[in-house]
């Protein structure tokens, strides 16, 4: 059967980061009209593929076709020109401009601008594509889903006959994922090729008509939407069944009350609310898993117990003492370990491994006003050995890998058995060794009898890990569930906001 | 003081408002545009100082050589000057990502020690300062009262305020190049996913910016003097900094500030003639003083582009 | 072979060699300009660097040169350490001055031991003044330090000039400077009928302490984490408001002291001319000393070399003496950019 050449055909692609494999030798082919799903884990090498087909990054092997053409993309310019539009997870906006403005951003033949005849013809296309914005509106005062739909336009503005979208509902509210999927389907309708970076599975399901998958950036197969299901997809991006480590005991030993919120409430970094009224607590010898959809207030409430974010009200409390709006230094000093979900933002990158390892505690490791360079670099190797880091303590700790770096933390909070432990993201990003290695190590945390609150996006790692399960959505505690009574229905449900 | 005395000492302070704020106009006027793009260029200092410098040795050269429109070379010699020193500045801060204050600092170094160089190399170290001919000022209403002595500015000031001004707000404002300087200056990685030509982009503005701030140098040393000396740009480029800020980045505001500068300045020097023992220290203080106090009232909100500088890499 | 250039830390031992790369690369470039006067660029190193140090009378006027820049160099660095870009050594240079003038010209009949010690702590307090309104503006509201410390620069120049014009003008020359400050309150000579004095020991004590406290003490350890990573060290529990302050308001010390020993040391009284920019050849210095005390200790010795010997080279060639400059302001750009060269390393590979 002769068939029509593909939308977009990607061949044999290999993109090197140092070291680092992102993708090897990935083929990948959308059909004219189709919306695929590209499904894969965090680090999978998903955004890496489909950065190279919009021009932001250049693979070091392999080729593109669209349309049947070896297309040359260098830069988004190229791929706007071969029809390719992306809607990054990070949106790519200027916020104190118009929405007008960032439609027609890089994409006018004339040099004046007429703003009335272009405010016009961008109110057309919204009209004609079928998805609402304002033209006129500032970009910086629009919602998240309005931002979204400034993007889409701006791509199907420049007459994008493929559209990229990376892990969309990421920050959309249920509603406003439905209203995009049916978007998506009268766009699909009319022509248009979507290409959906996803790791849902439900989602993928939804609305795709096939599914790529990839595994640690290898292509592990293509698929007809129609003939598989989730518990398929989902071994095809694992790879195996179950990860390696178990829980000794369901039940656990849980004991006293460790971690105490009472009614915390906080602000994000644009000043509007992130957190209200959070309560729960946290036992010694348990692991309260804190699920949710990313943007939902996990990222602040993590800031908030690690004292690096004020709270607007509530009360906290670790091992009996408050630690309500506590410095670091403070909280660490009440028994409080802290593992934070951005490791940059918690090492000093040109700073050495055994310099991050001493900083948090640095007044242990003076003698008579002086550092004593000795005792952190002992303590250092002592760590080194102990957590089994791939690193010298004088390399500096930007050298090191996400594992290796991750494991430096690790060790800094670990070592001095904390009662409580914040971890926020702990596994991101992470290769299949660093992750059972870090997952191991908290649980032997909790066997110790430490009272843990893991901030997750990952369920599979949540629903692995936990005694109970909290699911928080836009800032609110939905509820806290007994690890034996969640499943991933009932959790997914509550992270879209409906009480269950 | 009666009437008519008052008059004319007002209308000599108009006129001189206007000469006074001309240097400035362009200073700042070109520093807006390159901050705009993201990029402080803290060479502004310099690139005046070398446009001073160009503009005058060039033309003095020209007029030796018995050429016509040797203020006109002259004025192209600046221009030529500032561009290389901003093609300098995009070296360092935009192909290489250095660090723009250190990088802006070292262009305002070199550029004057080029400048003083260049003078002793072209000039020798004669007792006496060369100088030329400056260029006229036009008589738009010729020796009409109040009008007259108002209006008789030079060319370079009617450029100023009636050309470079508006076109300076059309630029940023109404056309796909502005659209695009100021998207690379608050978010170029959302300006590199919509296709603009970040690194183009950024070069252009510094060399817009540049040419500005050289013209703005060459009007104090081949329109205003007429000669070169080493006390000739004095802090008028920090002062457009200043400004800049005040200004919140913006053309119109940054020209009234200028205005209100050289007001201010022009009004000390009236009084400084007229016998009253000022300290006339205070006066040349104010734009500075008035910025940092501005900043401290606006603090957080103070409308920075939002890639203020930030160099750009993609990964 | 093959040779590669990777994107990975250069080996420690190749760090020290990136000023020394620089300096020759921009003595190279600036050749042009000797070359334009008709000079043999050969003969004008020989005279820039050479010759200077082949006379004892030279050789010591590097040491008074440096003076001055070892200081605001010192200064400098202690900012850009903690990540506060002080760009204002210059008006904190002019405070200092101011200040050591205003207790000097107080200390007639007083003796040395005292007049020399309250002049520098003096010029070290009106230093810190000078740093504290941006230092607090950068903590408090978030306001960019690049900025207000220019501009303030700009307002000290202006302070003295006021001063110099007003209350401190000469009475018997009427030119725009103070008297001569106090008998005892001038700075000893180190090396009899030179110019060599204390402010030099000084400008070395001061680099000790700076080294001393960025390497061998928490609170610069602290101080060096702010500076590499604000966020880190925030979430470390170092109180960085407080860590940056500090560094602000010693730099301002330090760059007031380069004032205290020009005035004290050199001129003793007050002129608007009494820095010239040793605030910004600190930058200079510091960038070249590439951040590090006992590197700043050797950039300031040889950006005096230069400044002594642009007058040899002058006078041997008749190369414009502003050369110096030139030379000064190309150093600090290409160290700039060779600094970039500590990210990369190169690897030779036997093919196969």
């Amino acid at each position: 059967m002769p068939h029509e050449p593909y939308a977009v055909e990607m061949r044999g692609i290999t993109k090197r980061f140092g070291t680092i494999t992102a993708n090897r030798a990935v083929d990948f082919a959308l059909r004219k009209g189709e919306v695929q799903a590209l499904l894969g884990e965090n680090g999978a090498g998903k955004t890496t593929l489909m950065r190279i087909l919009y021009g932001l990054y250049h693979a070091d092997e392999g080729d593109i076709f669209v349309d049947g053409q070896m297309a040359d993309i260098r830069s988004p310019r190229h791929a706007i020109a071969h029809g390719v539009g992306m809607v990054t997870q990070h949106f790519a906006l200027v916020p104190p401009i118009t929405v007008t403005e960032n439609i027609i951003l890089g994409y006018t033949d004339r040099f004046n601008i007429d703003l009335d005849a272009a405010h016009n013809k961008v109110a057309e296309a919204s009209r004609r594509f079928g998805i609402a914005i304002e033209p006129r509106a500032l970009v910086k005062n629009l919602s998240v889903g309005e931002r979204q739909r400034v993007e889409i336009i701006k791509a199907l503005y420049r007459d994008a006959k493929v559209l990229i979208l990376d892990e969309p509902t990421a920050v959309l509210a249920p509603q406003e994922a439905d209203e995009l999927f049916e978007s998506l389907k009268r766009l699909r309708d009319s022509g248009l090729s979507v290409i959906f970076i996803s790791h849902k599975l439900h989602e993928v399901m939804a609305i795709t008509d096939r599914v790529t998958v990839l595994r640690s950036g290898e292509l592990a197969g293509t698929v007809n939407t129609a003939e598989t299901n989730q518990a398929d997809l989902a071994k095809m991006m694992v790879g195996r069944e179950t990860f390696g480590v178990t829980k000794s005991d369901v039940n656990g030993r849980q004991g006293d009350i460790a971690l105490r919120l009472e009614k915390i409430s906080a602000l994000d970094s644009k000043e509007l609310v992130a957190l209200k009224e959070i309560s729960f607590e946290v036992r010694t010898g348990e692991i309260l898993g804190l699920a949710g959809v990313s943007g939902n207030g996990q990222s602040e409430l993590a800031q908030v117990l690690e004292g690096t974010r004020p709270s607007t009200g509530g009360r906290v409390s670790a091992n009996g003492r408050e630690i309500t709006n506590a410095g670091p230094e403070q909280i660490m000093a009440t028994g409080v370990g802290r593992i934070p979900e951005d490791r940059h933002e918690s090492v000093v990158a040109e700073m050495t491994v055994a310099q991050n390892m001493a900083l948090e505690h640095l007044h242990e490791f003076v003698r008579r006003g002086m550092l004593d360079k000795k005792r952190i670099r002992a303590h250092a190797e002592t760590l080194i050995e102990a957590y089994q880091i791939k690193a010298r303590p004088n390399d500096r700790i930007r050298t090191l890998s996400g594992g290796n770096m991750q494991k430096v933390i690790l060790a800094r909070v670990l070592e001095r058995n904390p009662s409580v432990i914040i971890v926020a993201q702990p596994t991101r990003g992470l290769d299949v060794g660093a992750t059972e290695y870090v997952r191991q190590k908290l649980l032997e945390q909790r066997q110790r009898g430490a009272a843990i609150l893991l901030i997750s996006e990952d369920l599979d790692e949540i629903l692995e890990l936990s005694d109970r399960i909290a699911v928080i959505y836009e800032g609110e505690i939905m509820n806290v569930l007994p690890a034996a009574e969640a499943d991933i229905e009932r959790l997914g449900l509550l992270m879209c906001g409906v009480s269950v | 003081m009666d009437d008519t005395l008052f008059v004319t000492f007002l209308v000599g302070l108009i006129a001189a408002t206007l000469r006074v704020a001309t240097p400035l106009v362009y200073g700042s006027i070109g520093e807006v545009i390159t901050e705009r793009a993201g990029i402080l260029n803290l060479g502004i200092e310099g690139i005046m100082f070398l446009g001073a410098f160009a503009g005058f040795a060039v033309a003095a050269k020209s007029f030796e050589a018995g050429i016509g429109g040797y203020l006109w070379l002259g004025l192209l010699g600046a221009i030529v000057s500032g561009v290389l020193m901003a093609l300098l500045m995009g070296l360092l801060t935009v192909t290489l990502g250095l660090n723009q204050h250190v990088s802006g600092l070292g262009i305002t170094l070199l550029a004057i020690g080029l400048s003083l160089f260049g003078f002793r190399l072209v000039f020798g170290e004669s007792s006496v300062l060369p100088s030329v001919d400056p260029f006229s000022q036009l008589f738009v209403f010729g020796e009409t009262p109040i009008l007259g002595p108002i209006f008789k500015q030079y060319l370079l000031t009617y450029v100023a305020f009636l050309v470079l001004v508006p076109l300076a707000w059309w630029l940023l404002y109404r056309t796909s190049f502005g659209l695009e300087l100021r998207s690379v200056g608050e978010n170029p990685e959302a300006a590199d996913a919509a296709g603009v030509n970040v690194f183009r982009t950024r070069y252009l503005a510094l060399v817009i910016g540049g040419a500005l701030m050289a013209v703005g140098g060459a009007f104090l040393s081949i329109a205003q003097l007429g000669a070169f000396s080493p006390g000739i740009i004095a802090g008028r480029g920090w002062v457009c900094i200043a400004l800049v800020i005040f200004a919140r980045w913006d053309p119109i505001r940054a020209t009234a500030g200028a205005v209100l500068f050289g007001a201010v300045f022009a009004l000390q020097l009236r009084l400084q003639t007229l016998g009253f023992d000022l300290p006339f220290e205070v006066f040349l203080a104010l734009p500075y003083l008035v910025t940092i106090l501005a900043l401290a009232i606006t603090g957080r909100n103070a409308n920075y582009p939002g890639a203020y500088l930030k160099p750009y890499r993609r990964e | 072979m093959q040779i590669k250039i990777e994107r990975s830390p250069a080996p420690v031992w190749f760090r020290p060699l990136i000023p020394l790369l620089a300096i020759v690369f921009t003595f190279v470039i600036t050749a042009s300009l000797v070359l334009l006067v008709n000079a043999n660029p050969l003969s004008a190193y020989y005279y820039f660097l050479i010759d200077p140090l082949s006379s004892r009378v030279s050789a010591i006027e590097v040491l008074v040169k440096s003076t001055p820049l070892i200081l605001t160099g010192a200064a400098v660095t202690f900012a850009f350490v903690g990540g506060y870009w002080n760009i204002g050594a210059e008006g904190q240079l002019l405070m200092g001055a101011t200040a050591a003038t205003a207790i000097g010209l107080q200390m007639h009949g007083v003796p040395a031991w005292i007049a020399i010690p309250l002049m520098i702590l003096g010029g070290f307090l009106a230093g810190m003044l000078w740093a504290l309104a941006p230092a607090l503006m950068r903590v408090k509201l978030a306001i960019d330090e690049v900025v207000t410390t220019l501009l303030l620069n700009s307002v000290a120049l202006l302070i003295v000039s006021a001063l110099l014009n007003g209350p401190w003008r000469d009475p018997i020359s009427q030119w725009p400077q103070s008297p001569e400050i106090a008998p005892s309150a001038i700075f000893p000579k180190l090396i009899p009928r030179s110019r060599l004095h204390l402010g030099f020991i000084l400008a070395v004590i001061v680099v000790i302490l700076v080294w001393f406290v960025l390497t061998r003490t928490a609170f610069g350890l602290r101080m060096r984490a702010v500076g590499m990573g604000s966020s880190a060290a925030r979430f470390a529990g170092i109180n960085v408001d407080r860590t940056m302050l500090i560094s602000g308001l010693v730099s301002g010390g330090i760059a007031g002291l380069a004032g205290v020993t020009e005035v004290a040391g050199i001129h003793y009284h007050l002129i608007d001319a009494i820095s010239g920019g040793h605030g910004y050849t600190g930058i200079i210095v510091a960038t070249l000393g590439t951040l590090n005390a006992w590197g700043v200790l050797l950039a300031a010795l040889f950006i005096g070399l230069i400044d002594t010997g642009a007058q040899t080279v002058s006078r041997a060639l008749g190369v414009p003496v502003y050369l110096g400059d030139v030379i000064q302001a190309a150093l600090l750009l290409v160290t700039l950019g060779f600094l970039l060269l500590q990210g990369y390393r190169i690897r030779w590979r036997r093919k196969g």
